[in-house]
C-alpha cells in the first residue's frame, strides 16, 4: 500500500470501493481515481495511442495526457476519461484502454518496432498508394493498432440539460488568484460567479504548504470560501469547467452535476451545459509543470513534480517507495520537498543547473536528500519505473527509484486567452508563453498570467478582481493577502542530448523528439506545419503541457528563438465536452416539439396513421379494418371524396393576417398577380417569387374588408413567408402602412370537398350564412358563425379540385368542428382523408406543390407565367425576365401517363427521347411527382420537361437508373381531372 | 454573441436570424438597366474585413428587422437600428 499513514484532504472515515480492470480496490472520499490507483500501488494504467507504450499517471489535473481510462460500464461507458479528474465514488468501475489481450501484456506494443513507419507524416507517406488499399487494408490496420477508448454502444440512460447565467464578474478558477479575485469583486456588490473544475476550491493551495497571512493556506481557503458562500451576490460553481470563450462576454461551461455519483439522483442531469454571460472575466486558471524530453520519459512512474506534491499533500499518497526529482527550476524543488515532508522518500534531486538557492539545498539536506547539480536523467528502465540513469560530471550512475518527478518549468494555463485568435507571446525570462491579448473583458491573474509566486498570485487576483468589478460599474478595492515572494530561478532546458530510447514530446499522440527532427528535415518548420505533420498538440489535451518542448526543439533546429518560432492556437473546448451535453434535452422525441393539429385527438381515435409534415404531425391516411395496405385506403378515400364528400384538416397551412390602408398595394408588390383589385369577400390564388425570379410560395389570399386580408401559405414555408413579408415591409417599403400577424396557431381550418360538401356545410352554419352557389360562389368568402355561435370564416376553394370549402374556426373549436362535420356528413358517407389522398388529388388536378416549388422553378416553368401582371412591378419581376428563364427549351410543367397503363411510374425518373442514349446531354427533364390515380385508373405523374406545354401527346422515356426502370410515357395536360374546373363552380 | 435589439434590449444572437448585407438597396425596377442593377443587388456582396452593417431578424422576439453595425474581424458591435428607421 502506498497510502501515507496520515495527512491529505481525504476523509479516511469514508472508504469507497472501486474496481480497475475487474480488480477490486479501496479508496477514500476526496480521492480521484488517479490518487486511489496510486494509493493501491497501481502505476500502469493505459497504453499509448500509436505505439501501445505502457503509460502511468503524469499529472494531477485536467492537463493529463496519459492516464485515460474507460469509465463505468454498459450504456454509461465513457472512453478517454482522465483518471486525474475523476472523483472517486463507491462502486466506480474503470477499465484500461487500447490494450489487447491485457494491459500488462499488449500484443500491439510491437508497434514500437514499426515506429519507422509510424513516425512523423506517416499518414501521408506510408499509405498514399494505391488509393483502393486505404479502405480495405490500411485503415482497418491503423484503426486496430492506433486509437483510444471505445464509445458506449447503448443509448445513454442519463439526461443532460442546458442553463443560462448572467454576472458582472466571472472568475475562472478557484485557486489562490481566483479566490482573491472573487472576494475583491464580490465585496463591492457585483454579481460574481466563480467556477472551478475541481470538486473543492483552492487549486494549488490544497497541495502547497506555504502560509498565507501567517496561517496555513487551507484555512485561508476555508475563510474565503465561507465568506463567498455567505454573500447573496456570489455563486460558487464547483465541478464546472469553463471550456470556451465566445462573443459578447459569453462563456461556455460544463457542470458535472452527477459524474461523482454512480447514478444521478432522481430528476438530476448527469451534466449541465451553461452559457454564462459576464460583463468582465478574470481568468485564474493556474499553470502546469511541463515535461523534459529524455529517453523513456513516458515510463509509468514518471510524473510532474507538482503532481507528486499533490498526491502526497492533498491525497496522502506516496506514488512509489522512493522518488527522484529531475528539474531546472526552484518551484519543482519546493514541490518535491513538500512531498518529502509529507512522507514521500525523496532520495535524490537532479538539477541541470549548477547553482541552486541555498535555502533549497539546505531543505534537501535536512531531509537527507542527495543533490546532484549539473546533472541530467538520460534514460529510465523497468516496465514501470525501477531505475533511472543519471549523467553528471561526465559519468553515469544508475539510481533505483519508483517515481521520477520531472519539471522543465512552469507553463501558464492560458488556453482560454487564445480563443479569439490571439497567439501567446514568449517570455524569455520566465521561459514560458504568456497571454497576448485576451478576449475583450478578460483579464488574466496569477500563474496563468505568468505571476507564478504565491504572493504575486494572491496580489494579481485581488487587483484584477477589483478592477473587473469596477469596470462593471462597482466600487471595488483589492483584498489583501500576504505570502512569501518566491522566484522560479528557472534555467531554460528542454531536452537531454544523446537520450537513449524514445524521448516523448507529446505523450498523448506519441510524438517524439525524432518526429520533430524529421519534420524539420523535411521542411515542415512553421509551427502550424509541424503540428499537422507530426500531430504534435493535436490530441484531446491539445498539448497543454507538451507543446512547449516541441516548439523549443524546433527553435533549436532552425536556429530561431522560441519567440520567433511561435506557438499554435488553443481552441475551444478546453477539455473534451460530451456530445450529450451539447445536445442537452434535444434528443429523441425532444429533438423538436411534436406539433399536433387541432383534430389530432379525433384522428387518433379514428385509427389514423400519422406523418411528420414540416414541423407538424398530420394524419396520413385513415385505414379501415380489412384494408390490406395504404394504397387501398388512399384509393377509397379519393373515390369517396370525388363521389360524395371528404374531409381533411388543413390547419397546418400558414395563415397571415394583413391589415392597413396599404395592405392591397403591399400584396401587389409581393405577389405576381393583383390583389388590390380583389373584391371584399373574395379569395384569389397567388404566387410569390424571390427577388431572383424563382417561385417562393403559393396560396390563396382573401379580402375580408377593404383594409383586411388574410393570406395562406404552404405548410412548409409558413415561417419563411412571414419573415419575408416582414422584410419587405420593414426593409424594402417602410413607407407602406400595413400590420402583419401570424395567425397559423389561432385558427383551425378544415377542408371539405366533393359534390355533397355544400349539403354538409349547410348543416353546420348558423344563419344568416347562405351557402348557396349564388350567395357563396367559387372563390367566395363568408363570415359569421357555425355550430351555434362559433366564429367562422368560410372560403369556397378546394385543393382537391371539387366543390369545396375551407372552414376556419378559432383553434380551440377545431376538434368540435371536425366532429360536427362528421356527424353532418354521415348521410353522405363523409370520408376523412390524410396527406396521401390529398397528394393524389392534387396531382390528378395538376396543382403544384412542394416537389415543384423546389427552388429551381420560375412561374413560367410551372405554367403560371400568365398570372403575372404586366401593370405593376412585383418582387422578382425584373430578374424573372432574364434570358435563361425565357429560353424555349426550359423544362415546363406537364402531365405524364404510362403508355402501358399497368406500369408504375415514379418521381425522380428522367425524361429522354425514345431510343436516345441515356446520357446527360439527352436529358429533357424529370418527374416531380407520381401517384396511382383511382380517377384515371393508372399511375400518373407531374414533371418538368423541355417545352412541356407544346408536346402533349408525344411519347418519351421515363428513365430511372436508380431503380432500374425505363418506361414509355405520354406527355399530357397536367390537369388529369376536370381540366376546365367545372366541378369547382357547381 | 449578444445583439442590442432597439426594441427588446440586449438579447442572445440565437433569437435572431441572419440575412446579410444591410447596405444594398433595392434598385429602381423601372430603370432601363434594371436587369443589370438587380443582378448586382441580388448576387453581388462586398466582403469587408472591418466595419460592416448587416440585417438580423428578431424572429424569437419582437420580429423587427434590425440593422447591426458589426466589425467582421472581431464581432465588436457598434450599434443597432430598426431597419424601418434607417434612412436610405
Ligand atoms: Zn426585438
Amino acid at each position: 500500500m502506498s497510502r501515507l499513514p496520515s495527512g491529505g484532504r481525504i476523509d479516511r472515515s469514508q472508504p469507497l470501493s472501486f474496481s480497475f480492470d475487474g480488480k477490486a480496490y479501496k479508496g477514500f472520499a476526496g480521492d480521484t481515481l488517479a490518487s486511489a490507483l496510486l494509493a493501491n500501488g497501481v502505476r500502469l494504467v493505459g497504453r499509448s495511442f500509436k505505439y501501445h507504450r505502457a503509460r502511468g499517471i503524469f499529472s494531477a489535473g485536467s492537463e493529463e495526457p496519459n492516464a485515460l481510462v474507460e469509465l463505468r460500464t454498459g450504456a454509461r461507458r465513457e472512453p478517454n476519461t482522465r483518471a486525474t479528474t475523476v472523483e472517486l465514488f463507491d462502486g466506480l468501475s474503470a477499465q484500461s484502454q487500447n490494450r489487447w489481450p491485457s494491459l500488462d501484456f499488449d500484443v500491439m506494443s510491437v508497434n514500437g518496432l514499426l515506429s519507422p513507419f509510424l513516425g512523423a507524416g506517416f499518414y501521408y507517406k506510408t499509405f498514399m498508394w494505391p488509393a483502393a488499399f486505404w479502405e480495405k487494408l490500411y485503415e482497418p490496420i491503423i484503426r486496430r493498432a492506433a486509437g483510444l477508448g471505445r464509445a458506449a454502444e447503448g443509448t445513454d440512460p442519463d439526461s443532460y440539460e442546458k442553463a443560462y447565467a448572467f454576472c458582472d464578474v466571472l472568475v475562472i478558477g478557484g485557486g489562490a488568484a481566483g479566490l482573491t479575485a472573487a472576494l475583491s469583486a464580490a465585496r463591492s456588490g457585483a454579481r460574481v460567479i466563480i467556477a472551478d473544475e475541481d470538486f473543492a476550491l483552492g487549486g494549488r493551495l490544497l497541495s502547497e504548504q506555504h502560509p498565507i497571512d501567517g496561517a496555513p493556506a487551507t484555512s485561508f481557503v476555508a475563510k474565503v470560501e465561507a465568506e463567498l458562500a455567505s454573500l447573496p451576490n456570489v455563486r460558487i460553481m464547483s465541478r464546472t469547467t469553463v471550456f470556451g470563450v465566445y462573443d459578447s462576454g459569453d462563456y461556455g461551461a460544463l457542470e458535472k452535476v452527477s459524474d461523482h455519483l454512480a447514478v444521478p439522483a432522481p430528476f438530476q442531469p448527469r451534466q449541465r451545459m451553461w452559457k454564462i454571460n459576464a460583463k468582465q472575466a478574470v481568468l485564474a486558471s493556474g499553470a502546469f509543470d511541463r515535461p523534459i524530453v529524455f529517453g523513456g520519459n513516458d515510463r509509468p512512474g514518471v510524473m510532474s513534480a507538482q503532481a507528486l506534491r499533490t498526491y502526497a499533500v492533498r491525497y496522502g499518497v506516496a506514488p512509489g517507495n522512493s522518488a527522484v526529482l529531475f528539474a531546472n527550476n526552484d518551484y519543482a524543488w519546493s514541490a518535491a520537498l513538500d512531498a518529502a515532508e509529507a512522507g514521500v522518500r525523496l532520495t535524490t534531486i537532479v538539477d541541470v543547473r549548477t547553482e541552486v538557492a541555498p535555502a533549497l539545498t539546505a531543505r534537501a539536506k535536512a531531509l537527507g536528500t542527495r543533490v546532484i547539480l549539473g546533472g541530467e536523467v538520460v534514460a529510465t528502465s523497468g516496465k514501470v519505473l525501477t531505475s533511472v540513469i543519471v549523467r553528471s560530471g561526465g559519468r553515469e550512475e544508475t539510481i533505483s527509484t519508483e517515481v521520477l518527478a520531472i519539471s522543465g518549468g512552469t507553463t501558464p494555463n492560458l488556453h482560454l486567452t487564445s480563443h479569439f485568435g490571439s497567439k501567446p507571446l514568449y517570455n524569455k525570462e520566465l521561459a514560458a508563453f504568456l497571454p497576448n491579448t485576451p478576449p475583450p473583458g478578460m483579464a488574466v491573474a496569477g500563474a496563468a498570467g505568468g505571476h507564478f509566486s504565491l504572493a504575486a498570485t494572491l496580489r494579481t487576483g485581488a487587483e484584477l478582481g477589483a478592477a473587473a468589478a469596477t469596470a462593471a460599474g462597482f466600487n471595488a478595492t483589492p483584498v489583501a493577502a500576504q505570502a512569501e515572494e518566491t522566484p522560479s530561478g528557472i534555467s531554460a532546458f528542454w531536452q537531454v542530448k544523446g537520450a537513449r530510447g524514445k524521448a516523448f514530446v507529446d505523450f498523448q499522440n506519441d510524438v517524439t523528439n525524432k518526429d520533430v527532427t524529421v519534420a524539420h528535415r523535411e521542411g515542415y518548420r512553421s509551427v502550424e506545419l509541424l503540428k499537422r505533420y507530426t500531430t504534435l498538440g493535436m490530441a484531446t489535451d491539445q498539448g497543454k503541457n507538451s507543446n512547449m518542448a516541441g516548439l523549443a526543439i524546433m527553435a533549436e533546429l532552425t536556429g530561431q528563438g522560441i519567440g520567433e518560432t511561435g506557438t499554435t492556437l488553443f481552441r475551444p473546448p478546453y477539455t473534451p465536452v460530451a456530445l450529450g451535453a451539447i445536445a442537452g434535452h434535444h434528443r429523441g422525441k425532444d429533438f423538436r416539439p411534436t406539433r399536433p393539429t387541432p383534430s389530432h385527438a379525433w384522428a387518433k381515435e379514428r385509427g389514423a396513421m400519422f406523418v411528420e409534415a414540416g414541423q407538424w404531425l398530420r394524419a396520413q391516411y385513415f385505414p379501415k379494418p380489412g384494408e390490406k395496405d395504404w394504397l387501398e385506403t388512399v384509393i377509397r378515400e379519393v373515390k369517396a371524396t370525388r363521389a360524395s364528400v371528404g374531409m381533411i384538416d388543413v390547419s397546418t397551412f400558414g395563415k397571415i393576417d394583413l391589415k392597413g390602408p396599404d395592405a392591397g398595394a403591399f400584396l401587389d408588390r409581393v405577389y405576381i398577380n393583383m390583389f388590390s383589385t380583389l373584391a371584399v369577400g373574395k379569395a384569389r390564388y397567388g404566387v410569390m417569387l424571390r427577388e431572383d425570379g424563382i417561385v417562393m410560395d403559393d396560396g390563396t389570399t382573401s379580402r375580408l374588408s377593404p383594409e383586411h386580408y388574410v393570406m395562406t401559405t404552404t405548410t412548409a414555408n409558413a415561417a419563411k413567408v412571414y419573415q419575408h413579408l416582414e422584410f419587405c415591409l420593414q426593409v424594402l417599403w417602410p413607407e407602406l402602412d400595413v400590420q402583419l400577424a401570424s395567425i397559423t396557431e389561432q385558427w383551425a381550418q378544415i377542408s371539405i370537398s366533393g359534390p355533397k360538401s355544400r349539403e354538409v356545410l349547410a348543416k353546420v352554419v348558423d344563419a344568416p350564412i347562405d351557402v348557396s352557389n349564388e350567395a357563396l360562389p367559387y372563390m367566395g368568402v363568408a363570415q359569421g358563425t357555425v355550430m351555434g355561435g362559433v366564429k367562422t370564416r368560410i372560403f369556397r376553394l378546394s385543393f382537391a379540385g371539387e366543390l369545396g370549402y375551407e372552414i376556419a374556426v378559432p383553434a380551440r373549436h377545431g376538434e368540435k368542428l371536425v366532429r360536427a362535420l362528421m356527424a353532418a356528413g354521415e348521410p353522405f358517407n363523409i370520408t376523412p382523408y390524410g396527406t396521401e389522398a390529398l397528394a393524389v388529388m392534387r396531382v390528378e388536378k395538376g396543382h403544384v406543390s412542394g416537389s415543384e416549388l423546389n427552388g429551381h422553378t420560375s412561374a413560367r416553368d410551372l405554367g403560371l407565367g400568365k398570372m403575372a401582371s404586366t401593370k405593376k412591378d412585383f418582387l422578382g419581376r425584373v430578374l424573372s425576365g432574364r434570358p435563361a428563364f425565357l429560353e424555349e427549351d426550359r423544362p415546363i410543367l406537364a402531365g405524364f401517363r404510362p403508355v402501358d397503363k399497368t406500369k408504375r411510374i415514379r418521381a425522380g425518373a428522367h425524361f429522354m427521347a425514345i431510343g436516345a442514349e441515356p446520357v446527360l446531354e439527352n436529358d429533357e427533364g424529370y418527374m416531380t411527382a407520381a401517384i396511382f390515380s383511382p380517377t384515371v385508373d393508372s399511375w400518373i405523374g407531374l414533371g418538368l420537361i423541355k417545352r412541356g406545354t407544346e408536346r402533349w401527346g408525344e411519347k418519351v422515356r421515363a428513365y430511372d437508373p436508380v431503380r432500374g426502370e425505363d418506361i414509355e410515357v405520354e406527355i399530357c395536360d397536367p390537369a388529369f381531372v376536370d381540366p376546365k374546373g367545372e366541378r369547382l363552380r357547381v | 454573441m449578444r445583439i442590442p435589439c432597439p426594441y427588446c434590449g440586449l438579447r442572445d444572437s440565437h433569437e435572431f436570424t441572419y440575412l446579410g448585407d444591410a447596405t444594398v438597396k433595392r434598385p429602381d425596377p423601372a430603370a432601363p438597366n434594371a436587369l443589370d442593377t438587380f443582378s448586382d443587388y441580388v448576387y453581388l456582396r462586398d466582403n469587408p474585413a472591418g466595419a460592416h452593417r448587416d440585417l438580423w431578424y428578431h424572429a424569437s422576439g419582437c420580429r423587427s428587422w434590425v440593422v447591426l453595425e458589426r466589425d467582421t474581424r472581431n464581432h465588436a458591435i457598434g450599434g443597432a437600428t430598426l431597419a424601418r428607421e434607417v434612412t436610405p
